[in-house]
Order: structure tokens, then sequence, then C-alpha cells
């Protein structure tokens, strides 16, 4: 972890109507810094996080990625999202491609990759995953936990310096779960920022720099593994962690 | 009947011709009409919205042969009073684009449910990668919707076929016109209005089957990428 802030968040708010999902919200994230963030369904942490490649639109406040007002009308997001990597719950890989395809996709589209460099860097990052006998097959011949493992080398293949994991795990059968935190820990490892929203307690203890806690729209409170799960400060906090631990 | 086919076989067939070019055609632009009238209703723009609700609204909520007879008859007089004096519409363009409106018109709806068929997700993970809506939606939705959208867009063939028969009234030669010429000629109308029944219902009939085959064979095709079934007790 650097002193480098990579994600600046200030005063986030974000309506759905007239349901107001993100009260306040305000966090610096360091580059290579792991942030995982918890707390219970309906707190607004998948929301945050969609926030952070403006999948959903903040209705105020700042957040400023590498530099980058993503707000500003004069900011092509896209170009933004190419260093955002970011894995959804339920995969959402394209069906109508094969796994291969599927990754690249979009280094062909938006770098103007050729197929063969593409192809190459997609059948490396298959084989770090770990599913390179798997490059023709398509998604649905695939478990849950290889979906979500092709899904993160999709994301890694636009070479992003941040990651963003939406409940990676939630939508997998338990015995599949470990391989995905462990591809996911082997990239926190190598450096990469990630934003992980997820209820993986092991997996915030063990890797996190940082775990948030959100309830109601806010951050209740945040430090690392060993103040926040051991010694939890607020009652809220300490009321969510002894259902979860 | 034999002397019906006898004397007028060539014209039957050929009339059956200008039926099929006429569908052909209006089946062409109807989907271009079509994707991009869909395209404006998907997207966030409230006023590309509207443009593409009141398109399909006004288009669905007239009757094709008073579409046909506004433009055919209604138009170049519109010309006429902006002085242009010469300007002529014949039937085969007229019907043509008579015929577009409206199965564009329906084709759009086609096009709209079969993205809006399509997994939220799809588009959210194709923008998170860094790809532009349009790419997004050239490379990942539509390739998905049209698969969704065939039987639709056969039957909506289909139906475009029947409706030529409506635009017999702006003197398009196709085929109900050719039965009521013949018709008229001969005066054996059971024969005649039976021959063109059965000319229309081969072509619908083999229409249809091919696309039970084509529905068949895209069926094998996704169930082959999956996986053998589970268990219900699993």
């Amino acid at each position: 972890m650097t002193d480098t802030v990579k994600i600046h968040v200030k005063d986030l708010k974000k309506y759905f109507g007239k349901l107001e999902v993100l009260k306040s919200i305000s966090i610096d994230i360091h580059e290579g810094e792991v942030v995982v963030v918890i707390g219970p369904s309906g707190s607004g942490k998948s929301t945050f996080l969609r926030c952070l490649n403006k999948l959903e639109h903040s209705t105020g406040g700042t957040i400023i990625v590498d530099g980058n007002d993503i707000n500003d009308k004069n900011v092509n997001i896209n170009k933004v999202r190419e260093d955002i990597g970011m894995v959804f719950q339920h995969f959402n890989l394209f069906p109508n491609m094969n796994v291969i395809k599927n990754i690249m996709l979009a280094p062909v589209k938006t770098k103007k990759m050729t197929e063969d460099k593409a192809r190459e860097t997609g059948m490396s990052l298959l084989s770090r995953v770990g599913l390179k006998d798997k490059a023709e097959a398509y998604p649905q011949q695939l478990s849950g936990g290889q979906k979500q493992r092709v899904a993160i080398a999709r994301a890694l293949a636009m070479n992003p310096s941040i990651m963003l994991f939406d409940e990676p795990t939630s939508a997998l059968d338990p015995e599949m779960v470990g391989e995905v935190l462990q591809v996911m820990k082997d990239l926190a490892k190598g450096g990469m920022t990630m934003v992980v929203v997820t209820h993986e307690m092991g997996f915030a203890r063990e890797v996190a720099d940082r775990i948030v806690f959100m309830d109601g729209g806010y951050i209740i409170e945040e430090g690392t593994p060993e103040e926040l799960l051991k010694n939890p400060k607020q009652e809220r906090t300490q009321s969510f962690l002894s259902k979860v631990l | 009947m034999i002397s019906i086919l006898q004397s007028y076989s060539t014209m039957l067939l050929r009339s059956l011709g200008y039926t099929l070019v006429l569908t052909v055609l209006a089946l062409i632009f109807a989907m271009i009409i079509g994707l991009i009238f869909a395209l404006m209703n998907v997207s966030h723009s409230r006023i590309l919205n509207i443009i593409g609700a009141v398109y399909v609204d006004a288009v669905r909520g007239v009757p094709l042969i008073v579409l046909a007879f506004f433009i055919y008859f209604g138009v170049p007089q519109a010309f006429k009073m902006m002085g242009f004096a010469r300007f002529r519409l014949p039937a085969l363009q007229a019907g043509t684009i008579a015929l577009a409106m409206n199965c564009g018109a329906y084709m759009a709806e086609i096009f709209r449910a079969g993205i809006e068929s399509i997994d939220k997700g799809q588009m959210e993970a194709s923008r998170s990668l860094g790809l532009t809506y349009g790419t997004s939606m050239k490379c990942v939705i539509l390739p998905q919707a049209f698969r969704v959208m065939i039987p639709s867009i056969i039957n909506q063939f289909i139906i475009t076929l029947k409706d030529t028969s409506i635009l017999s009234v702006i003197g398009y030669p196709e085929l109900t016109n050719m039965g009521r010429t013949i018709a008229g000629n001969t005066f054996l109308s059971l024969q005649t209005w039976a021959i063109v029944g059965v000319l229309y219902m081969v072509v619908i009939v083999s229409l249809s089957k091919a696309s039970k085959r084509l529905e068949r064979k895209i069926k094998i095709e996704e169930d082959a990428g999956k996986p053998r079934k589970r268990h219900r007790d699993q």
C-alpha cells in the first residue's frame, strides 16, 4: 500500500426516487489497499460500490478516481472504466460468446488490441485463474466458481489498476467459494487496489487492509481487521458482528 | 378450374412474385425502421423515448388500408399543394412505404421486447469493461436479443405477407388483385379464390414450417451448450 490516493470520495449521496440510500459517504482509498465493505443488506454497500464506476449516478458529492472527477461531463467515463475492473454477484458473462471471446471482447474493441495479442493475454489470464482448458467452453458449461473466475479474468484483461467486487461469492455453492477467494487473495498480494463488498468474514480478516462497516447509508465505523472485528466501538457494529461471526 | 390454370397460370405466378417482392422489400425496410425506433424506445433520452412511442402508437393506431390511401393519394396531393405538380408516387413505392411503416412499428415492438428481455447485468458488465453504449448494444445485447426475437420476426413476416393483399386497393398488381381480375373476367369466383387461397397457403405454411425448424435448431444449439440436467433432488 502506498500513500497515493486512488479513489477519493467526499460527501457522496444517492437517492433512488425519494429513498435515500447513501446519506454521506466520505472515504479515501489508497493505491494497493484492499478495502472490504461489510454491513447488513440494504445498508447501501453495493450502491456505494456501483457509484465508484458510475454504474449508478450519484445524486451529490464528489468521486475522484485516479485524478478524474467521474461526475465531470468532460471526463470520458469509458476511459476511466477501462482502469476499473468489476466483478458481479451473478457473474454476468456473455452467454453468446465462449470463454476466451468473453475475455477478448473489451481489449479488442476499446484498446484496439489485435485478436492474436488479446488471445495471448487472455490465455495467460486463464492459466492464472486455473482455467486454461476452458478457453473454448461456453459460460453455461461452467460451474459457478469457474464462471466467477472467468469473470475476474475478463476484468483483468483490461489491465485495470482498481478492482471492484460486488458480493462475488454470494451466488456460489459453498464448496466453490474457496477457489474464487483464492484468486482474489492472489490479486491482493500482487498489489491490486481492491474494494470488496462481501459477507466472507474470513476473507476480510485475512486479506483486508481496512474493513468498512456500513449501515443505513452511512459508514458507521472503519479500521483494520484487528480493530474492527475484535474491538468494535460502535454498538451497531457490535450487534452486526455478533450475528455474523 | 383447369381452364383458369391454363390461361392464367403465368399471370398468377407473376403476381405471386410481386407479392413476395413487396413483402421482402417491406420487411427489409421494416427491420431498419424497427431497429431504429426500438433503440429510441430503450434509450435513456426522454426525447428519443417520446419520438419512438409516438411513431409506434401513431402507425399502429391507423389501419393499414387508411395508411395506404394516405400515402398513395394523400402524399402526392400534399406535394402538388407545395408546387410539385409533376410528383408521382407509383403503387409499388407507395405500397412498400405503407407496408414498411406499418410492419416497422410492430418490428419496433418486437425488437424492444427482445432487447428488454436481456438481463440488465449484461449491459452493466459490458459498460464496466469500458465499452461504449453503442458497442455494448451491437456486440453483447443485440446478438442475444436477436435469438429471442427470431420466432416473432418470422410471425411478423407471415402477417406482412398476408397484409400485402390489402394493397390491392391501390392497384398494386399482387396476388389478390390478380384474383379480382381473373374472377371478373371469367365469372368463376369459387375456383379463382380457391386457387388464390391455396397459393397464399402454400407459401405461408412452408414459411412457418421453416420457422419451426429454425427454432428447433436454435434450441438444440442452446441445449448443446448446457451441462447435463441435474437431478431434481440435488
